[in-house]
């Protein structure tokens, strides 16, 4: 095992490298530069070309990728393009804030998924089957700014009992945190439901189709003591992988969200970094949310292992 | 026929049927902004004036198309892919994975833009666009799921008898993987859906004045803050159609899920 | 280890992990790493804005976009002020006199100011201000200081500026919002120092900035609020919320229903203001087919003005005219031939170009302007009564100004209201224009357009620039359909608030103007 995880973590890096030059250069191929973007439309030529002249973006794409490459492997992410703020300085307050959001969202959405979807599962047909069922459908059929809207709509506008905009600061107590991040947070929950929810349901009740299982209610174990040792080990895989993909969306594809309750997070600077052409601050974004998937996926198959011994030996 | 397939059976005919069943043009101005129901416009008019109800019937021909063969492309390939993955292990699951891993880490944006500036916008490009990106959720829990049961004692079985790797994948891998990835199918129908308007607002895919339920939803949200509910129309579309496609899906769950079937 | 036991193990774990998510996810929830600010907030005006990105920065030379212009004006001064009915004011320039030709130009400069460092003002600190944005320097604000060949200190109070071209209306031009005044040779742009009402308690690019009273404050009637804090909020939707939960009392850029709904509502105000900010959707005259002035015409009469008006405007705003000078300025031309909707005007002037359809392609995104894509779906419904058939392109919002504008041959654009009819003219229509969208180049319009720049009798400007507008509106590549208004809204405790010639929120010094009851 552990040597899977030293290879495992080493193709990581791999990854991150191949990701890296992939938004490097595609960044690098949409149109515009981040010289047009900082002066805008009415820029002069001359300005154009003294801010391309000290950014050395006369530089071909290759060489640039290489000196980036160089400095990152010494560890210095580089100074933003379009600020000269140090890179690292504007993204981990924004990630620690996106990590905070998507932890939150998570510790309520996962234990909760994965309750429901048990539930249902045990009274597959009932009335709390169809009205989990019915919630979760709906939920994912709206876009997630509508359900904030609503949100907002209903706790801020109509109700006041909630903050409509999420926008941290250092001078705030952790219950104002709290408050100002809670609609974001059911937001997020809702939508990441749904997905969670349904999988946990089908891999259950696709588990106790199998002849073991019937083996097992003869016995006359109690059908929640079936469903937990018996059914919901084996169903794991499918559940482990769709929780690890809602975390990894979490992290990295809430920028709707963000916008909609302007919480200062990663996706925003990350969106912005784009507009702006800001090579090494998307680039940083980029390796911030590779690695999440990266560790997430890697997570993900070592935990289905330790459930499943099987697969250890695969 | 249960209440579900009733509803999917009226999306596709007004899919298939748009030109005839709409009252008025797809892109016809009739009236006033978010105009309140009336005889004449059964549920009001939209954020341009158009008739909501045409824009409806129109925009389940344009979106339950592009989503349904997304869909079929995104599943198709995922689960292809992730079965191999399994199946094969060694380097080629870690090249397939880590190439996923590379399309997972992009976000949306980046990807869309590059798609746009490399290939144009079509529909075509649209759907093989949205089958690819999908394509990565599907593999990874088909892979979970093909790996579970890859090391199961009857495939082994079906290994020493010298069963090819095709008919492992299509008879002993696919029944047991079938509820799960049923499940799967029919939510990411619903995700495709709203990914699609996701993408029209950033310039990939369906091009104005052609109607899409997720971008009217977006196009009237605004009504809202006045106390209308013309965004609510296409986002109950949405519903009914995710509904009842999910609910088609959960009955052959039931009828497989019967102990001692498949 | 029996499989039981790893499984227990693991669920064991795994609640470790959960627990150890939360305390972290708690943990960097109150270490959030912004920096400390905001602790006083009585008589502190909350704003809510769009126009902030995270790469904002407080050096004048790069405003781009309206918040770090709003926050510049709380910390600086600028040169000019323009006044409520459009008018150059003194700010720190208090008075000014042109020689003969409007080609040189004396100011005085005010006296008795001193920068929140201490330092008073000087000639110096003026001349090293507006050069920041002459020469080889990468600013934003290069084109409008391009006319200055010369500019020099004459004594203790006054300084010489001597320009290429004669320009009457030199003050209103060097009102620009980049054109503020810091100390001479100041460059520590995250700490800037103005002689401004307010000082920079704390700024987080695209987020939010804090400022404070400083006192002592030379402007009269002015800085009467303790504290302002400016929050980037770029969706509408939330702009809207934020106002009517509370959380701010002044928002921007809202659009026209939004604007009806808040004046229902008496604990809200709007403040309107029509500043000449435009919508185009711009031909390359340049290219085919709009290389022919008929079919130029031919779709200025094939879109309904007064339908855009009222489904994207609202009624806020008024129908323009294909001609960039706004009804309320003093030199508008009255005489103009209105465009209005005409399917058979279009239709004869198709055929005058010999031919009975059009089939063009019209690309935009709401980048260009707020409801560009409905504008352009309007015009496309109408277009098709008069036999042209527009397919309109949603390009994306993303790299549009690189992309787009200046390379489709038919795109929408827009433009701000300017301070000097020459502006308005200089920046697109002249042929020497970096930003000339349409490519309409006339050398009889530069010479008239110049000519008028210089002209300091009123009734002869007039004229030339008459002229100019119907050379611009019979012949041009730009169809510009609506004028805009810039809606604003706000708690009713705000007071002091009044509409503004140019820009928004008071031409962006609305921090220094306004009171809270």
């Amino acid at each position: 095992m552990r040597g899977l995880i030293a290879a495992r973590v080493g193709m990581g890096f791999l990854t991150l490298a191949v990701i890296s030059a992939l938004l490097f250069f595609a960044t690098d191929c949409l149109p515009g530069d981040v010289a047009a973007a900082l002066l805008g439309p009415q820029a002069t030529p001359e300005a154009l070309a003294t801010i391309r002249a000290s950014l050395r973006l006369g530089e071909p794409a290759g060489l640039r990728y290489v000196h980036w490459l160089a400095a990152v492997l010494h560890g210095d992410f580089g100074r933003s393009l379009a600020t000269g703020r140090s890179v690292v300085a504007m993204l981990r307050p924004r990630f620690q804030n996106t990590l905070a959001l998507a932890g939150l969202a998570a510790i309520v959405a996962v234990p909760l998924a994965l309750g429901l979807g048990v539930a249902a599962a045990m009274r597959a047909g009932g009335r709390l089957d169809r009205a989990v069922s019915t919630l979760c459908l709906l939920t994912i059929s709206v876009p997630e700014f509508f359900i904030g809207y609503l949100l907002i709509l209903l706790f801020s506008v109509q109700l006041g009992w909630l903050p409509s905009l999420a926008v941290l600061h250092g001078g705030m107590s952790l219950a104002q945190r709290l408050g100002a991040i809670t609609l974001p947070t059911i937001t997020l929950v809702l939508v990441v439901l749904a997905h969670m929810v349904r999988m946990t349901r089908a891999a259950i009740l696709s588990v106790m189709s199998a002849p073991y299982i019937e083996m097992a209610l003869l016995k006359g174990l109690t059908r929640g003591s079936l469903v937990l040792r018996h059914a919901l080990p084996n169903a794991a895989a499918p559940i482990i992988a769709v929780v690890a993909l809602n975390l990894g969306y979490l992290v990295v594809g809430v920028v709707v969200v963000e916008v909609v309750f302007v919480y200062p997070g990663a996706g925003q600077l990350m969106v912005d970094a784009v507009g702006k052409r800001d090579l090494p601050l998307v680039q940083a974004c980029g390796l911030a949310f590779a690695a999440t998937y990266v560790g997430l996926n890697l997570v993900a198959d070592i935990v289905a292992m330790l459930v499943n011994p099987r697969l250890r030996r695969a | 026929m249960s209440r579900s397939a009733v509803v999917v059976a009226i999306i596709l005919a007004a899919a298939l049927f748009a030109p005839w069943l709409a009252p008025y043009g797809e892109a016809q101005f009739v009236g006033g902004v978010w105009d309140p129901p009336s005889v004449r416009h059964l549920l009001g008019t939209d954020n341009l004036g158009r008739d909501m109800l045409t824009r409806l019937i129109f925009g389940a021909r344009n979106t339950v198309s592009i989503a349904g063969l997304a869909t079929t492309l995104a599943v198709g390939l995922g689960v292809a892919l992730g079965f191999l993955a399994a199946a094969l292990g060694g380097w080629v699951d870690a090249l397939v994975s880590r190439g996923v891993e590379i399309l997972l880490s992009i976000p949306v944006l980046i990807s869309a833009l590059m798609v746009l500036a490399a290939l144009g916008n079509s529909l075509a490009v649209l759907i093989a666009t949205i089958g690819l990106l999908e394509s990565t959720r599907v593999y990874t829990i088909a892979r979970a799921i093909a790996r579970t049961i890859v090391v199961r004692e009857f495939v082994a079985a079906a290994r020493l008898r010298g069963e090819g790797l095709v008919w492992v994948l299509a008879r002993e891998i696919l029944p047991n993987a079938l509820p799960a990835l049923a499940a799967e199918t029919g939510l990411r129908f619903s995700f495709i859906f709203l990914f699609i308007a996701s993408l029209s607002f950033l310039g990939l895919g369906i091009q104005p004045p052609a109607a899409d339920w997720g971008s009217m939803v977006r196009e009237n949200a605004p009504a809202i803050n006045f106390g209308l509910i013309a965004p609510l129309y296409p986002a109950t579309a949405i519903a009914l159609l995710t509904i009842g496609v999910n609910r088609l899906v959960d009955r052959y769950l039931a009828a497989e899920s019967r102990p001692g079937a498949a | 280890m029996s499989p039981p036991l790893a499984r227990r193990e693991f669920l064991r774990a795994a609640a470790l992990c959960g627990a150890a998510g939360a305390v972290g996810g708690m943990a960097s929830l109150s270490g959030c790493a912004v920096p400390d600010g905001g602790g006083d907030t009585t008589g502190m005006l909350r704003i809510g804005m769009a126009g902030g990105s995270t790469s904002d920065s407080l050096d004048p030379r790069t405003y781009v976009d309206w918040m770090p212009i709003n926050i510049g004006y709380q910390l600086m001064n600028g040169l000019v002020e323009i006044d409520a009915e459009g008018r150059a004011v003194p700010e720190l320039l208090e008075s000014w006199e042109p020689e003969g030709d409007a080609r040189v130009w004396t100011f005085k400069l005010r006296q008795g100011i001193v920068f929140h460092n201490g330092k008073s003002l000087t000639p110096e600190d003026v001349i090293y201000s507006i050069n920041l944005h002459r020469g080889r320097t990468p600013s934003a604000a290069q084109a409008v200081v391009e006319n200055i060949v010369e500019l020099r200190k004459l004594d203790a109070t006054r300084i010489q500026i001597t320009l290429a071209g004669a320009d009457a209306e030199l003050p209103a031009t060097l009102s620009d919002y980049r054109l503020l005044v810091v100390p001479d040779g100041f460059e520590d742009w995250a700490h800037p120092i103005g002689t401004g009402g307010y000082t920079l308690e704390v700024f987080e690019p695209g987020v939010r900035c804090i400022t404070r009273k400083v006192g002592g404050y030379w402007k009269p009637n002015a800085a009467h609020v303790e504290a302002i804090q400016v929050l980037s909020i770029g969706d509408a939707i939330a702009r809207t919320n934020a106002l009517i939960s509370g959380q701010v009392d002044v928002i921007n850029r809202i659009d026209g229903r939004t604007a009806d709904l808040m004046r229902r509502n008496p604990r809200f105000q709007v403040i309107r203001s029509q500043t000449g900010q435009y919508a185009v959707f711009a031909m390359n005259c340049e290219a085919e087919p709009y290389a022919n002035a008929d079919i130029r015409l031919a779709l200025k009469y094939a879109i309904d003005r007064e339908r855009l008006l009222k489904t994207v405007l609202n009624g806020y705003g008024t129908v323009g005219n294909d001609q960039p000078i706004p009804p309320n300025n003093p030199y508008f031309a009255k005489d103009l031939a209105a465009h209005t909707y005409d399917p058979d005007k279009a239709r004869h002037h198709l055929r005058k170009a010999g031919r009975e359809r059009l089939d063009v392609a019209l690309d935009v995104s709401d980048a260009a302007f707020f409801g560009a894509l409905d504008a352009a779906i309007l015009y496309q419904g109408a277009a098709a009564e008069a036999g042209i058939t527009l397919h309109v392109r949603r390009r994306p919002a993303d790299g549009y100004w690189s992309a787009v504008w200046m390379q489709a041959p038919f795109c929408g654009s827009y433009s701000d209201g300017r301070t000097t009819v020459d502006g308005a003219l200089a920046k697109a229509y002249k042929s020497t224009s970096a930003s000339n969208e349409t490519r309409w180049r006339r050398p009889e319009f530069d010479r008239l357009a110049n000519l008028a720049r210089g002209e300091l009798d009123p009734a002869r400007r007039r004229e030339l620039y008459g002229v100019c507008q119907h050379m611009i509106c019979d012949d041009g590549g730009a169809l510009i359909p609506l004028f805009m208004d810039h809606i604003e809204a706000g708690s009713d405790k705000v007071r002091g608030w009044q509409p503004s010639a140019i820009y928004d929120l008071m031409g962006q010094r609305i921090g220094e103007r306004v009171w809270l009851a």
